[in-house]
């Protein structure tokens, strides 16, 4: 299996706030990694720092084989890393196939329009939204603008998926939606890393999770292994044992 | 969808070439003057579109691009003997150049510091023209009158002027349209949505504006040319006015920004209030506070302009209009 990103301690700060501390994993091709953890942790952060929209003051970044650290988002789309924002960011004022044409014109391939657009016909079939495409993309629901962002990071027919929490805030039917839409773009061999609140949907659809709290990964490993673990329960739960302790004391 | 679209340039066209042919039908040397400014607004609207319209860049002080452009254009001609459309030509490649060199500096900035970078540019070549001895410093040039010999004495250097000004409005209305339905215009377009969102989808987004800027200087530096050639003189206070700059932007979001035929409706709509503003005795000393309130009232009620107003009353037109 060949890796695909290697994140390499990777640390960054704002100001006095330690956002990261030396996150270090690699990630290889067609792996679908989860990401978890407390609000505050530091995920949305990461997703920033590997996409160039933050640059690390520690560690490299490597993708498929380059050292991109310190590249900008556009040099890491053109080379095949697309992501969807946790706050939905839809080009309000252009349509919905518009918005798509953007992510096929100017991502990896660099299709000029009438490529562009025969793409972004075919992948909002994909995610359900061929019947919005001529409607303006500010007039979308939540739920569509989420397939929406999703649509428009496929359209670049990326080798790197980063999808920041497109669960949240669906109902439970768009969840069970979006999860077999997840495991199809798996099976065209995009690799993906996914941040998620849903513990359940992310157990069932994740080969792997990392832990993040205040910054530190605290646990990597299979579904199994991180909801076993007890420095993941205490990240979420609080301390186990000193609550044991203390309900024995009482 | 492609030939609807086409017809939207066709329209465009054929409003600016109804506007135009009026003055060159019945001879008329007072309406062409009329005619003559018009053209002009809508070529610096239409190329502020391309900045405002499309990118979502608020230039306060467009007018630089015009004002250089008739500088080198004018010098040129007088102190050099090139000809009229050389001397234009480098007029507009003057301007463009400069918007290429400022275009990385200040399309950093967003939102209002754009705005009052563009104001302070224009504050700084004017008084740069004010101290620059081979531009004749604070008194201008004036055109030497023999150079209208070559063109067949002054009236016929006139109509040419207006021929070659009626050109670049179709020019500018047709680029216009080529940028609105490319690729590079797709991506102005994002920028204009949201900048971050677009730069994550792999916009190139500082060569992009820059690319937009010099674009939008380029017609107004040749239209600077044409007019003071025309007018046979130039000084900085003519040359880099202010006021000049806002009437722009109030002539692009009152026709429509971001469409092709917002500048033609918003250039022929403004000038004709205006005309009626300055002539009427109850008016004319406050004509730019009209143009003031016109511009609240436009943000607060219409701020998609006629076309976008058009373009909802009327479904056909939403099809139709470029």
């Amino acid at each position: 299996m060949t890796v695909l990103l290697s994140v390499q301690g990777l640390t960054k700060q704002f100001g006095g706030l330690q956002a990261l501390t030396q996150i270090t994993f690699d990630l290889p091709q067609g792996q679908i990694l989860g990401l978890i953890g407390p609000n505050g942790a530091g995920k949305t952060t990461l997703f920033n720092v590997i996409n160039g929209v933050y640059h690390p003051e520690v560690g490299r970044i490597i993708f498929r084989d380059k050292d991109v650290t310190g590249m900008k988002s556009y040099d890491l789309a053109h080379m095949g890393m697309a992501r969807t924002h946790q706050i939905v960011r839809p080009l309000n004022e252009l349509t919905v196939r518009e918005n798509v044409m953007v992510g096929a014109c100017f991502g990896r391939e660099n299709h000029n329009l009438g490529k562009a657009a025969g793409i972004a016909d075919e992948v909002l079939g994909f995610v359900g939204l061929d019947s919005r495409a001529d409607q303006m993309a500010g007039s979308l629901n939540v739920a569509q603008k989420k397939r929406l962002e999703m649509a428009r990071a496929l359209a670049a027919h990326p080798y790197l998926l980063l999808l920041d929490e497109v669960l949240a805030g669906l109902n439970p039917s768009e969840i069970d939606g979006m999860v077999q839409t997840v495991r199809k773009i798996r099976e065209q061999g995009i690799t993906i890393i996914m941040i998620e609140h849903l513990m359940k949907a992310m157990m069932n659809v994740s080969d792997r999770i990392i832990v993040l709290d205040y910054g530190e990964q605290i646990a990597d490993g299979t579904p199994h292994e991180i909801a076993n673990n007890p420095r993941v329960i205490e990240a979420y739960l609080g301390d186990s044992s000193l609550a044991n302790q203390l309900l024995e004391e009482e | 969808m492609k030939q609807l679209k086409s017809i939207g340039l066709w329209v465009s066209l054929l409003a600016v070439a109804a506007l135009g042919i009026g003055p060159i039908a019945n001879h008329s040397a007072s309406l062409r003057e009329t005619i003559y400014i018009i053209m002009q607004v809508i070529v610096l609207a239409a190329s502020l579109n391309i900045l405002l319209g499309f990118t979502g860049y608020v230039s306060f002080g467009h007018i630089v691009f015009f004002g250089l452009g008739g500088y080198v254009g004018l010098y040129l001609i007088n102190a050099q003997d090139w000809p009229l459309w050389s001397a234009a030509l480098a007029g507009g490649l003057a301007s463009g150049l400069l918007a290429f060199l400022l275009g990385k500096a200040i399309l950093r900035l967003r939102g209002a510091y754009f705005a009052l970078a563009t104001i302070g540019i224009n504050e700084a070549v004017r008084a740069f023209t004010n101290n620059f001895d081979p531009f004749g410093g604070p008194i201008g040039m004036t055109l030497n009158f023999k150079v209208y010999n070559s063109y067949g004495g002054a009236a016929n250097a006139l109509w040419m002027a207006y021929y070659a000004v009626f050109a670049i409005a179709l020019l500018a209305v047709v680029l216009n349209f080529v940028v609105k339905n490319s690729k590079f215009g797709l991506g102005l377009m994002a920028i204009r949505e949201d900048e971050g969102a677009a730069e994550v989808m792999g916009v190139i987004t500082p060569n992009a504006k820059t690319w937009a800027f010099v674009l939008s200087a380029i017609l107004p530096g040749i239209v600077g040319t044409l007019f003071f050639f025309k007018n046979g003189h130039i000084e900085p206070g003519d040359a880099f006015r202010l006021d000049y700059s806002i009437e722009m932007l109030v002539i692009v979001m009152l026709g429509g920004q971001g469409s092709v035929l917002g500048p033609i409706l918003g250039a022929a709509g403004y000038e004709g209030l205006r005309n009626y503003l300055l002539t009427s005795p109850l008016f004319k000393n406050i004509q730019l506070s009209v143009a003031g309130a016109l511009l609240l009232v436009i943000v607060l009620f219409i701020p998609a302009g006629a076309v976008g107003w058009l373009r909802r009353r009327v479904p056909i037109f939403g099809k139709v209009l470029a």
